[in-house]
């Protein structure tokens, strides 16, 4: 029984606090499908995997109080940095056991930008194609963020960093 | 001649209680509609469990899925045709698209997806491409042709225009089961001016928009949305069968994991209890079948797959109560214990459930949002968006509205039987918001 709003909750912890809802939910489908056992359903959407259930659940969390979302006006965008309050803390520790077995994962994506975790997040939806059909694909749906090769390299090794 | 652009002898009509005609001209939409694994979503509901409710509600998702291919074909050959900024050689993937959107859906497919760890849109994707008799068509059209269909059902084709009308904010995939489900639900929600809104569609660089002077129609749609949500999708009581249904399958997956001999065996469900299914196997299941093995499995000799069964199929529902899990989750867990102690499993008999389990897609106007806001067309070509210039949809969209609800056996609670523990769980369900 809401094991799947704790998970959010260990993970937002793990992470210290996570800024920006692309953010968010880009770090939420790398770890998906790397093997963490989130179970929100993702579609493609503008910028790449989106999941409405993650976005319902993180305002559920927000109404129960166990997180906290600070709307953050940036004057040409406004931007939601989400943490966990204390209640958030007792009701992970009460319900759910860590959600990620390497925790050093949150810390990694968190330290990436929206924008290189939007990269491989949409690389890994595309993961079924060979490589060079990933790629193509991928500047196809991407066309207007021009993403360099070095970038897509990046990304394919962060990835494996994060199986390994 | 090229099948692409062969065209019926006579143009075929299916009579429809939500457009009035549904028109065919295109030898690949009627081979299509014809081919198995299309006329297989006629035994697939399109709203589940939603008939235990709204007993009008028996319509199939192939109801629905020609309804949006016909919107779709009004827009393509009333209101885009000629155009210039819409590409014409779009056409024909647009409405097998439209025609094909839901293809991957099982039967009772909220529930079957999240049991078994399924996702419709990998089998509609791989009925599209793998071998299955629209493929076969699909592939007479053009090699590339199923795959690009595929890609426009999946979001990621590169005419952002041509998804747009399948996909988005204001769709025909919505406009299309608003307004069916409405018909067959017969509530007096859900209705809103659709001809007005195809009227003033317009195809503008890599999005489709409304005329400005549409607004009011669109208006009337988001509130649809909104009120069908509420009444109809999210009712608690299609909530309740939907949670016993989802207990029926999980019940019979553990069964059969943990050596149980079934009286009835579970030969269709097999593959998917192992996770060795294949698209054969997916395609042999739909409503038909699953209602059979409910009515057959009311006889087992497990306790709980037989009441489970009886309940869905008899309309036994459990009842409910609103919750507050920011203050109450230390409850679940003593209710938990105590049920136990009552005899009941808790696994499936309490059960939780809230408004993430069925998400409301709500209107979001942006601001680091991941939906392609609803863009109006002002007179003098600038693009505004609708919530900036609609008070009625500022009013609503982006606002939460959060809702969770208990579900439980409320006559076991009230047999006579371990009457001071029934006594006790009562006592916590009732106090305190729970």
């Amino acid at each position: 029984m809401l094991q799947e709003h704790a998970k959010i909750v260990d993970f937002i912890s793990t992470a210290e606090g996570v800024t920006g809802r692309k953010k968010l939910q880009k770090m939420i489908y790398i770890l998906k499908k790397i093997g963490v056992p989130f179970q929100e359903k993702y579609e493609f959407h503008i910028y790449g995997p989106y999941s409405e259930e993650l976005t319902a659940r993180i305002e559920e969390l927000c109404d129960m109080g166990f997180i906290h979302e600070q709307k953050e006006d940036k004057s040409s965008y406004v931007q939601y940095r989400y943490t966990v309050t204390d209640e958030g803390l007792e009701f992970r520790n009460a319900l759910g056991k860590p959600v990620l077995e390497n925790a050093e994962h949150a810390a990694k994506l968190n330290g990436k930008s929206a924008r290189f975790l939007e990269l491989a997040a949409t690389l890994l939806f595309f993961d079924e194609l060979a490589p060079a059909e990933q790629i193509a694909k991928l500047h196809s749906v991407k066309g207007k963020l021009n993403f360099t090769q070095d970038e897509i390299n990046e990304a394919y090794a962060f990835i494996e960093e994060l199986r390994n | 001649m090229d099948y692409a652009k062969q065209k019926l002898a006579e143009e075929k009509v299916f009579k429809d209680p939500v457009h009035r005609y549904i028109h065919v001209r295109d030898q690949v939409i009627w081979d299509l509609i014809n081919a198995r694994e299309f006329q297989r979503l006629r035994r697939i509901k399109q709203l589940g469990t939603s008939y235990l409710v709204f007993h009008g509600a028996e319509h199939s998702r192939f109801n629905h899925s020609l309804g949006v291919y016909e919107i779709v074909r009004r827009i393509m050959d009333d209101i885009f045709h000629s155009r210039p900024d819409w590409d014409e050689s779009e056409r024909l993937v647009v409405l097998c698209a439209a025609l094909l959107h839901d293809l991957g859906h099982g039967p009772f497919s909220h529930s079957f997806e999240k049991v078994f760890d399924v996702d419709h849109e990998n089998f509609t994707r791989e009925i599209l491409q793998g071998d299955t008799e629209v493929n076969r068509i699909l592939q007479k059209v053009a090699p590339d042709f199923p795959k690009k269909v595929a890609e426009v059902i999946g979001k990621t084709y590169a005419n952002k225009q041509v998804v747009s009308l399948i996909s988005s904010q204001i769709d025909a995939d919505r406009m299309d089961y608003l307004q069916r489900d409405a018909y067959y639900t017969g509530v007096s929600y859900g209705h809103f001016d659709m001809e007005r809104i195809l009227r003033v569609m317009r195809p503008v660089d890599d999005q489709v928009v409304i005329k400005s002077s549409g607004m009011h129609a669109v208006e009337d749609y988001i509130m649809s949305r909104y009120q069908m949500y509420w009444q109809v999708y999210f009712h608690p009581v299609a909530r309740s069968a939907e949670v016993i249904l989802r207990k029926i399958l999980q019940r019979a997956k553990y069964l059969s994991g943990h050596g149980y001999k079934f009286e009835q065996p579970p030969t269709h469900f097999l593959a998917f209890f192992d996770r060795t299914f294949t698209l054969k196997e997916y395609l042999a299941l739909d409503e038909g079948v699953l209602m059979t093995y409910f009515q057959l499995w009311m006889d087992e000799r497990d306790p709980i797959l037989s009441d489970l069964c009886d309940r869905f199929v008899n309309r036994r529902l459990f009842q409910y109560v609103d919750f507050d899990p920011g203050k109450d989750y230390r409850k679940l867990g003593e209710l938990a214990q105590l049920f136990h102690k009552a005899g009941i499993d808790p696994e499936y008999y309490l059960i939780d459930d809230s408004t993430s389990d069925l998400p409301y897609d709500f209107y979001r106007p942006g601001e680091e949002e991941e939906r392609l806001p609803i863009h109006l067309l002002m007179p003098n070509g600038d693009i505004k968006e609708l919530s900036r210039l609609s008070q009625i949809v500022d009013g609503i969209s982006g606002k939460r509205r959060t809702d969770y609800k208990l579900y439980f056996p409320a006559e076991l609670l009230i047999d006579g039987k371990k009457k001071e523990i029934k006594q006790q769980i009562l006592e916590l369900l009732r106090e305190g918001g729970v």
